[in-house]
């Protein structure tokens, strides 16, 4: 009888656990939602979005978050630009061209690659990058959104190639051989079966790459030159959301409109990385299923 | 390709630039070790790790940040460990395939995508402010426990997967409770995986700036954390900071610095490998 009354104890427990990830979004979502909102109530939602000027300090003081939102999103595009085509052909040399010995060598490197911690990354390209970036370019500063491009790209990449490997691997080799049985070429049977019955995986692998370059903060708030203006091209400085946030929030009077405004901003990123999962989860179920 | 090229040499070019591509994904890790490696290796000395800095931290060792970054991460994943090995023995053994968990299943895909710096701003609104604990060891944990745990879960749930469904069968036909089973059957045999999962996290949150940026880290203290909910150094935040904020300060302090977390970082990403390769070898099924 003991024994029962602890198995069901023990078994509320476990389900308290197990639906402990909503309890957590929805109480992320419901905090970043109420101190969202009483900023927006004291400062305007349009004029939030649309404001072209973030001058926290000036006075009065003006939250525009409209060239946050650029600046992250003329990184991000750089980074995929960057990580997208080179992840992908990776993916495709380890999983398809490599041999054996040298396929495990390169899975971990790209491992490795995972685990180095942002802001060592961010130090990195401020002492090596940056630089390089200034004098090849002949710019006035090498703290741009093209250097954060590359530095993010490199940390995009262990995402997409790792996950693109899985989908490109999980392709039925019946798919191959038939190819190969028409007469077609390795590489033929690469680019117009593999890849074509792998895009779905590959697609979400871009997606949650895509997701880690928008969240990411310290690397690009070292090497991106943090001005708040409206870049007019990919060599001028830009700050993004996530580096305002951390930029910002330790000069903050707790609770003020300012802090609010970090809130807000802090809205503003979960929104869009909950798309963005939520579509490329759609992609991964989409590849899981077909099979 | 439109132009006539015969699939013989169109097959040598592909190939030719995937093999490219690969090696200008591969150099650049390679040569981020080797520059941090070089450049800190010459500083880096047993007083460089216990020893006070000095000098408005251009000099002396940097013993408070390790010692913070280990206290942080420590609580971290006692915290998250256990909730989140019981989040996965629900999915795995418990969950029915329904609403509900479809629904838990998309909670954990997307705090998983959630950035890192938003679970800074929430840490500080309810840890640091809500909860009055202030910036402190115990706000950064919880802080830090919240964004592993979809991890913890990913992966205790795969251990637990991997765990052959007649064990739990051959339990039960001997008359033996759910719950016992797990306990007894079920969970030794997906141990090994799921630590190998919590050394993989402690690697990965040891390297974490933004969510204890607001929660834990401080600047600077003069002496060592007393109890949790003291504010303390980290060493990732000490890196942002010497490297960022502090004018004049020598570039191989700043190496080496990066030296020590990188080498934390990769040594329990090192053990996790081998763990990993050692059980696949020694287990039974």
């Amino acid at each position: 009888m003991k024994n029962r009354i602890t198995d069901y104890i023990i078994e509320k427990i476990i389900f308290l656990c197990g639906i402990i990830a909503i309890v957590f979004v929805i109480l992320i979502f419901g905090f970043l939602l109420k101190e969202g909102f009483a900023f927006f109530k004291e400062y305007g939602l349009f004029s939030f979005i649309f404001g072209k000027y973030w001058y926290p300090s000036s006075n009065p003081a003006s939250y525009g978050v409209f060239s946050l939102i650029i600046g992250s999103l003329l990184v991000t595009l750089g980074a995929t630009l960057i990580a997208v085509p080179l992840g992908v052909a990776t993916a495709l040399f380890i999983s398809e061209l490599a041999p054996k010995g040298i396929r495990d060598i390169l899975k971990s490197i790209v491992e490795l690659m995972a685990a180095i911690p942002s802001v060592v990354l961010g130090f990195v390209g401020m002492v090596t990058l940056v630089p390089l970036v200034r004098s090849v370019l002949d710019i006035p500063t090498g703290l741009t959104a093209f250097s954060g491009s590359i530095v993010l790209g490199f940390m995009a990449l262990p995402t997409i190639v790792s996950i693109s490997e899985d989908a490109i691997r999980s392709v039925p080799w019946q798919y191959k051989e038939g190819a190969y049985a028409l007469g077609a070429t390795k590489w033929q049977t690469i680019r117009r079966i593999v890849l074509r019955a792998a895009m779905p995986g590959i697609i979400a692998a871009v997606m949650l790459g895509i997701g880690r370059v928008i969240g990411e903060t310290m690397a690009v708030l070292m090497v991106t030159g943090n001005a708040t203006a409206i870049p007019t091209s990919i060599f001028d400085p830009v700050r993004t959301l996530t580096a305002t946030i951390a930029a910002e929030m330790g000069e903050t009077v707790r609770g003020g409109l300012h802090y609010r405004a970090l809130f807000a901003i802090g809205l503003v990123l979960f929104s869009i990385t909950f798309m963005i999962n939520f579509i490329a989860d759609l992609f991964l179920n989409k590849n899981t299923k077909k099979r | 390709m439109n132009f006539n090229l015969s699939p013989n040499l169109s097959q040598k070019i592909a190939y030719t630039l995937l093999a490219m591509a690969t090696i200008i994904v591969i150099v650049p890790v390679l040569t981020v070790i080797v520059i941090i490696i070089k450049n800190g290796w010459s500083v880096l000395s047993w007083e460089f790790l216990t020893t006070m800095p000095t000098d408005g931290m251009r000099a002396g060792g940097i013993l408070p940040a390790i010692i913070g970054t280990l206290a942080i991460v420590s609580c971290a994943i006692c915290i998250t460990l256990p909730v989140g090995v019981c989040a996965a023995i629900y999915l795995n053994e418990y969950a029915k395939d329904n609403l509900l968990t479809r629904i838990i299943k998309l909670a954990i895909v997307n705090l998983a995508g959630i950035p890192s710096v938003v679970y800074g701003l929430f840490g500080l609104g309810i840890f640091v402010m809500l909860l009055g604990f202030g910036v402190s060891i115990i706000a950064g944990a919880l802080t830090l426990s919240i964004m592993e745990l979809p991890v913890i879960i990913t992966t205790a749930q795969g251990a637990l997967k991997s765990v052959p469904y007649q064990f739990r069968e051959a339990s039960w036909s001997l008359g033996v409770s759910k719950w016992q089973t797990i306990r007894r059957v079920v969970l030794p045999n997906a141990l090994p995986g799921i630590m190998t999962g919590a050394i993989l996290s402690i690697s990965r949150i040891s390297g974490e700036t933004a969510p204890i940026l607001f929660t834990a880290a401080a600047f600077y203290v003069p002496h060592l954390p007393q109890s949790l909910f003291d504010q303390v150094m980290a060493l990732p935040y000490h890196l942002y900071i010497i490297s960022t904020q502090i004018p004049n300060m020598p570039k191989n302090i700043i190496f080496a610095t990066a030296l020590v977390l990188l080498l934390m970082v990769l040594s329990m990403s090192l053990i996790a490998i081998i763990a990993r390769l050692y059980f696949r070898k020694i287990r039974k099924w």
